[in-house]
């Protein structure tokens, strides 16, 4: 109650919290809840997939062979590093270091738009061998062509979903980088830093968990 | 150190007071303009734009089940054509669904009750807040506008094929409406977590917190577990619609009970973010009108928890003549019956509570009565259609009909309306006539019977739902039917009447009204800006009687 007093002045301190300890474990709790929104949101999908790949193993198998696993792979590692990355972001603010909060948020920026590169490399290839579902798509192949477009609608669900959550992230760090240039953080208060934090770890983590769904079928 | 922070506070007030002539020592005083409203992020302005949505909403939804009734008074099909009678059906289901029985408990008395009965001065994130109700009123209004582009057809369900091959309707527009409703109703469940979780006042523990606060606390945990299923749900629909690929198309490989395992996934704990809430107003109404703490007030805590968790593993007995297989039925059916313990165990504790009490039938209670008669109704009725055998004679009849009326929209409009009179003193600092409001109580009660136990004879008897024209034997019960609508109909206008009277001209309420608990009563009526001018500290179990009734006396001396 005493320490809530003392930084009862801290500028940072929204008027309904009593001390900034409560303020900052509200803001994490609130995006932890909000992860497992997200949790679901994807589940969804990923439900949809268990139950079509149970039904059709081969045609899934057929559609991920289609998938370059070298590209895959590769943004998988961009993806990691850009964690890594994230997590010194993190570290420089909690040591308040400015400079290097910016820097290390610039890098993970700048990972998730090699990300997004490489994705639009891939999906323009899929567009180029008509593996798009619709009226265009094509296979030549022993399985169902239709089975396999159920693949790709999956593939383009899934990947797509995640890449817009990757922009949306993108987004939050472009933002912690304006107020970092403004100086708005500091030792004392840099929740903002940790929430989008843990928001691009779990982005990366859907990511791991796709990579193996949609590019590894099959291949041992 | 308390002084010292009301000192602070109080210098607060005055200086704001000189600068802007603001009131701070009434909420509604404290601005006047449409931007102090519309830009507020004050918890208890945003329960009153909530207020004003839902009960906006609730009239259209309203005007078309008029509609609906009105059409249904005849066997032929006269005054609609069958196309539009689907669409007046499908509209009628995702208004009141959507955007009344949803978002109204928690929306309005979630928002206003919550940081006020656990001592806080608002919600964890009050902006997040207001743009829960900005993206409920977006969503309601596209969801709306839907209607005006022809209109949906495929009811509430949305169910595939229909939605995704051969509706005609404007099914994504209504489907993104909802959608963003649902990214609402999340922000709303998150602040309510956090905001119970981390915001209590201190001696505010977990078993000293009102019922109300429990009974949220499970609904905003269903909001965040199974709103997002639906988002995808909608999300992967629209994928369908507009690329023309087949995610549920059944010629493309699609399966079409997936779409109903996934929707019903979110939309049976539906129920419970619409009825869960109600309980909790319940445990408030039955404790403050019998003067006695809720009896069983750990099993009714847990009993809210126990059906937020066991209602996550019901949503096959939607679909037990689906095509799903047969053991999925079954395994539904047990768990469909295991649900019903928890509410039973709330509804034997809440007539617990009556005995030995000393009961006032004020307008709450009366809804609180009401809602007992309909819940009992409605729940028992829902084992029936829990049952394999008994589902298969009156599947998508008006059995069911009959019983998703009595159980969400009976139980919740009775938790709506008693909370609305019970904490309306609170909320607009004016007592509402008592006599009007038990007078519109019965009438709701007694047109709602009217209206929809007609329609279980009606199912019994075999008359499907979602028809138009039907065989003549039918008709005596649908003009009953038809004719306790209107009855309900009139009920509803009159709360709206004398209530709205009541803010101009009611008579001043105390503080206190009722005589009840919680902290929510021991701040003005209406409460300061702030809530409470020093954080209250609790010391007591909830529903502590003795405590308020000598604090009572006191006031009354002095
Ligand atoms: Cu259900």
């Amino acid at each position: 109650m005493s320490l809530g007093h003392s930084a009862a002045s801290s500028p940072y301190l929204a008027h309904h919290f009593e001390d900034l300890e409560q303020q900052k474990t509200s803001a994490v709790l609130g995006m932890w809840l909000f992860l497992v929104t997200e949790i679901m949101f994807f589940g969804g999908l990923f439900a949809a997939y268990a139950v079509y790949r149970t039904l059709y193993p081969g045609p899934f198998h057929a559609g991920s062979h289609l998938l370059d696993v070298r590209l895959g792979g590769l943004n998988t590692g961009i993806l990691i590093f850009s964690s890594f990355t994230m997590a010194l972001a993190v570290h420089s603010a909690q040591l308040g270091k400015r400079r290097l909060l910016i820097l290390f948020l610039t890098l993970t920026m700048t990972l998730g738009c090699a990300f997004f590169v490489v994705k639009g490399i891939e999906w323009h290839h899929k567009y180029v061998e008509h593996h798009i579902p619709g009226p265009n798509f094509h296979f030549d192949g022993m399985q169902d062509p239709k089975l396999v477009q159920l693949f790709f609608v999956l593939y383009f669900s899934m990947t797509g979903l995640h890449a817009l959550h990757v922009l949306l992230g993108i987004g939050a760090m472009l933002w912690l980088v304006v107020l970092a240039m403004r100086k708005k953080f500091s030792k004392e208060w840099y929740t903002p830093v940790e929430l989008v934090g843990l928001y691009w770890h779990f982005v990366d983590i859907v990511w791991i968990y796709l990579f193996p769904l949609l590019y590894l079928l099959g291949r041992h | 150190m308390s002084t010292d922070h009301v000192e602070t506070s109080a210098s607060i007030v005055s200086v704001s007071r000189h600068e802007h002539d603001i009131d701070t020592s009434n909420y509604l005083k404290a601005g006047y303009t449409l931007k102090s409203w519309l830009l507020t992020v004050d918890h208890k302005r945003i329960a009153l734009l909530y207020l004003f949505g839902v009960t906006f909403f609730f009239i259209i939804g309203g005007i078309l089940a008029f509609l609906i009734r009105l059409e249904l008074v005849t066997p032929k099909g006269d005054l609609v054509s069958s196309d539009t009678y689907n669409r007046l059906f499908t509209q009628h289901g995702i208004i009141m669904i959507f955007l009344f029985l949803v978002p109204a408990i928690p929306g309005v008395f979630g928002n206003f009750l919550i940081p006020l009965m656990i001592g806080a001065r608002d919600l964890a994130f009050p902006r997040i807040n207001l743009a829960s109700w900005y993206m409920y009123m977006a969503g309601a209004l596209l969801t709306v506008v839907s209607m005006a582009m022809g209109g949906v057809d495929t009811g509430w369900t949305f169910y595939t094929p229909y939605s995704t091959t051969f509706s005609n309707g404007a099914v994504v527009t209504a489907g993104l409406g909802i959608f963003i409703i649902g990214f609402s109703s999340v922000f709303t469940g998150l602040n309510f977590a956090v905001t119970i979780h981390k915001m209590r006042a201190p001696g505010m523990t977990w078993f000293r917190l009102p019922l109300f606060v429990w009974a949220h606390y499970a609904t905003s945990l269903i909001m965040l577990l199974g709103t997002p299923v639906l988002a995808i749900t909608i999300l992967l629909v629209a994928v369908e619609r507009i690329w023309k690929v087949g995610l549920f198309d059944p010629s493309l490989g699609g399966d079409p009970i997936l779409f109903q395992h996934l929707f019903w996934f979110y939309s049976h704990p539906a129920v419970y973010i619409m009825i869960l809430p109600a309980m909790g107003v319940m445990s408030e109404l039955f404790s403050t009108f019998s003067k006695k703490p809720v009896f069983g007030y750990e099993f009714i805590a847990m009993s809210s928890l126990a059906i937020a968790i066991v209602g996550f593993f019901v949503w096959g007995h939607h679909m037990l003549v689906s095509g799903q297989s047969e053991f999925a039925g079954l395994i539904f059916s047990a768990l469909s019956f295991l649900v019903a313990i928890p509410s039973a165990v709330k509804v034997f504790n809440w007539t617990a509570t009556l005995y030995k009490g000393s009961i006032s039938f004020s307008t709450p209670m009366i809804y609180a009565f009401g809602f007992i008669g309909l819940f009992a109704i409605g729940g028992l009725t829902g084992l029936f259609l829990a049952c394999l055998g008994m589902d298969y004679h009156v599947h998508d009849t008006y059995f069911v009909v009959a019983h998703f009326h009595y159980v969400m929209v009976g139980a919740t409009i009775m938790g709506f309306l008693g909370a609305l009179h019970y904490w309306w003193p609170k909320m607009t600092g004016k007592m509402y006539p008592e006599g009007w409001g038990q007078l519109a109580a019965i009438v709701i009660f007694l047109g709602f019977n009217f209206t929809f136990f007609p329609q279980f004879l009606l199912g019994y008897l075999g008359m499907p739902r979602h028809y138009h024209e039907y065989v003549p034997e039918f008709q005596i019960l649908h003009i009953l039917s038809s004719a306790g609508a209107m009855i309900l109909g009139i009920g509803y206008l009159m709360p709206f009447t004398y209530l709205a009277y009541s803010v101009f001209y009611g008579k001043k309420a105390p503080a206190n009204p009722w005589g009840a608990t919680g902290l929510e009563w021991r701040t003005p009526s209406p409460p300061p800006v702030h809530n409470f001018d020093s954080i209250p500290t609790v010391d007591s179990k909830p529903y502590d009687y003795r405590t308020i009734r000598e604090e009572l006396s006191h006031v009354a001396r002095a």
